[in-house]
């Protein structure tokens, strides 16, 4: 068949149904939007975790003078003890860097958390642990600096803000899920409608397709029609998710980012993937509905 | 042209076969009545002549083609050497005349420049040169018909099947049909024809074959109608 024919029979294919074709479109469009915004959320809880654990530290805290815990039964840290551990800690090639809190500075901190309050009054500066500040290449390969520190005299403990973190993500990455969850769901649901709407065109058009099947047209011409009126359909309704996702993007961006300044949000970058990824599931989602109906419901 | 050996025909679900041991031979540019009684097997013979069913059991050649071994994705291309007539003539009814004779050729890729050239010859091959911007239910079911032959017969079918084409037709139109369809023979087509009209076939003197109960019970050269039913 020649591309002018065919495009001629799909144009009106999709006019004749054209409830149809706009019920298609539209649930195309919804449940494709959905999937995407279930990427951008996992694309957005993969910002947030290179932002914060590229901040978060492991703290390793020293003997002090109220340190009670049984490595620390010699009294306060020693100079030697001292100096060992930040040699130690500076050849261990996970350590990306390290930095020394003195008692004056952990005071300073403290006072300017607690400003105000009656607890800065009755804290003095030898009370607060020095401690060192080390932040790790990968974070998660905390259990080796635990291993290698915790226990040894001088030390008082060692301590992952990555713990503090991990509940966080968790809670986000249960969020993620269901909503790429619901998005899967949906575009289920849009495989299904896409199905049911061809069987009812192929019961519309069962005339010509009969005089097809009768003047020798083959399968695949017979069934092309249809297949480019599921795709076309199915292009449309992606275009509509996209600038979905897009006006979403500039609502995070001009509403949401200057509330939330505690972490960085996905780009435009990761709104085009989801797209791409969204087109690519649109396609491959509609053409198997196709196919499958098609090749129960216009058999030669 | 066709050939047919100890062909049968069982449906599922069905104990007694549509056709039994049918065997015969239709040579080329041949006109052919296909006579008998409802239920008799005429429409199930068309129906595997072209490859619309399956034979159960036998051989059977049509067109050069050995029907029980032509695989499936075989079969649209050679449904193209075989024009098709109903009695309910099976025209698109969104498509004016013209369009309906050129879906036969557009379906099967011909250049819209040969479409254009092809169609008005074969529409005043069948009486209708004027027609060509109608639509079908503007027509009468005679010129309806003449639409569906023209469509069936612009692909140069060598063989061209009409099951009861004269069925919901007037006797005047159904002699304008009869010639028609004698004129096309007349080109080298051959024409298998299922009809219950007995004025025809008397008139034709035609090749009869008779089938009952799914058996040929008669084959005769320039035959008559021969049974009142």
């Amino acid at each position: 068949m020649r591309a002018g024919f065919v495009t001629k029979e799909v144009l009106n294919g999709l006019r004749r149904n054209i409830t149809l074709t706009i019920a298609v479109v539209i649930t195309v469009a919804i449940s494709l939007s959905l999937l995407g915004v279930g990427l951008l959320a996992n694309s957005q809880v993969r910002v947030m975790k290179d932002y914060w654990y590229d901040k978060i530290e492991v703290s390793i805290f020293l003997c002090g003078q109220l340190s009670d815990s049984p490595t620390c039964s010699g009294g306060p840290v020693t100079a030697e003890q001292r100096a060992q551990i930040e040699s130690d800690l500076k050849t261990l090639p996970i350590v990306a860097n390290v930095y020394y809190e003195s008692q004056a500075e952990a005071f300073a901190r403290f006072k300017e958390r607690f400003k105000g309050t009656a607890l800065v009054d009755n804290v003095t500066a030898d009370q607060l642990p020095e401690s060192y500040r080390v932040k790790l290449k990968d974070p998660k390969q905390f259990a080796i600096v635990q291993s290698a520190f915790s226990g040894r005299p001088g030390i008082d403990s060692v301590q992952d803000q990555r713990t503090i973190l991990d509940k966080f993500f968790k809670l986000l990455g249960v969020l993620r899920d269901g909503a790429l969850a619901i998005g899967l769901i949906s575009v289920l649901t849009a495989a299904l409608l896409i199905s049911n709407t061809l069987r009812i065109a192929a019961f519309n058009r069962r005339r010509e397709t009969g005089v097809m099947r009768l003047v020798g047209a083959s399968n695949f011409s017979i069934q092309l029609p249809f297949l480019l009126e599921g795709l076309i359909s199915a292009i449309i309704g992606w275009g509509i998710a996209t600038g979905i996702l897009a006006a979403l993007k500039s609502l995070v961006d001009a509403r949401v980012a200057p509330l939330l300044t505690f972490t960085n949000f996905f780009g435009w970058a990761d709104v085009w993937n989801a797209s791409l990824l969204l087109l690519l599931t649109g396609l491959v989602v509609s053409a198997i509905a196709s196919f499958l109906t098609l090749r129960k419901y216009l058999k030669v | 042209m066709i050939r047919c050996e100890n062909v049968a025909k069982t449906y599922s679900k069905q104990d007694r076969p549509a056709l039994d041991s049918v065997t015969l031979e239709v040579a080329k540019g041949e006109f052919v009545f296909l006579v008998g009684q409802s239920g008799s097997g005429k429409s199930t013979f068309l129906r595997l002549i072209i490859r619309e069913e399956k034979v159960t059991s036998g051989r059977m050649f049509v067109a050069g083609k050995d029907l029980s071994t032509l695989s499936q994705w075989k079969v649209p291309e050679f449904r193209r050497g075989i024009g098709t007539v109903f009695q309910d003539y099976r025209l698109l009814p969104n498509k004016t005349v013209s369009e309906n004779v050129a879906f036969a050729m557009q379906i099967v890729g011909a250049a819209p420049k040969e479409i254009a050239r092809e169609v008005p010859e074969v529409l005043e091959l069948v009486g209708l040169d004027d027609y060509g911007h109608r639509m079908p239910a503007e027509l009468s079911g005679g010129e309806q018909q003449r639409v569906a032959i023209a469509r069936a017969f612009i692909n140069k079918p060598q063989i061209l099947i009409a099951d009861e084409p004269t069925g919901n037709l007037d006797p005047t139109m159904s002699v304008g049909i009869m010639k028609l369809l004698d004129r096309i023979n007349r080109t080298g087509t051959t024409v298998v024809m299922a009809t219950h009209d007995d004025k025809i076939v008397d008139q034709m003197r035609k090749r009869v074959i008779e089938l009952e109960n799914g058996i040929v019970v008669r084959d005769q050269v320039r035959g008559i109608y021969g049974y009142s039913g």
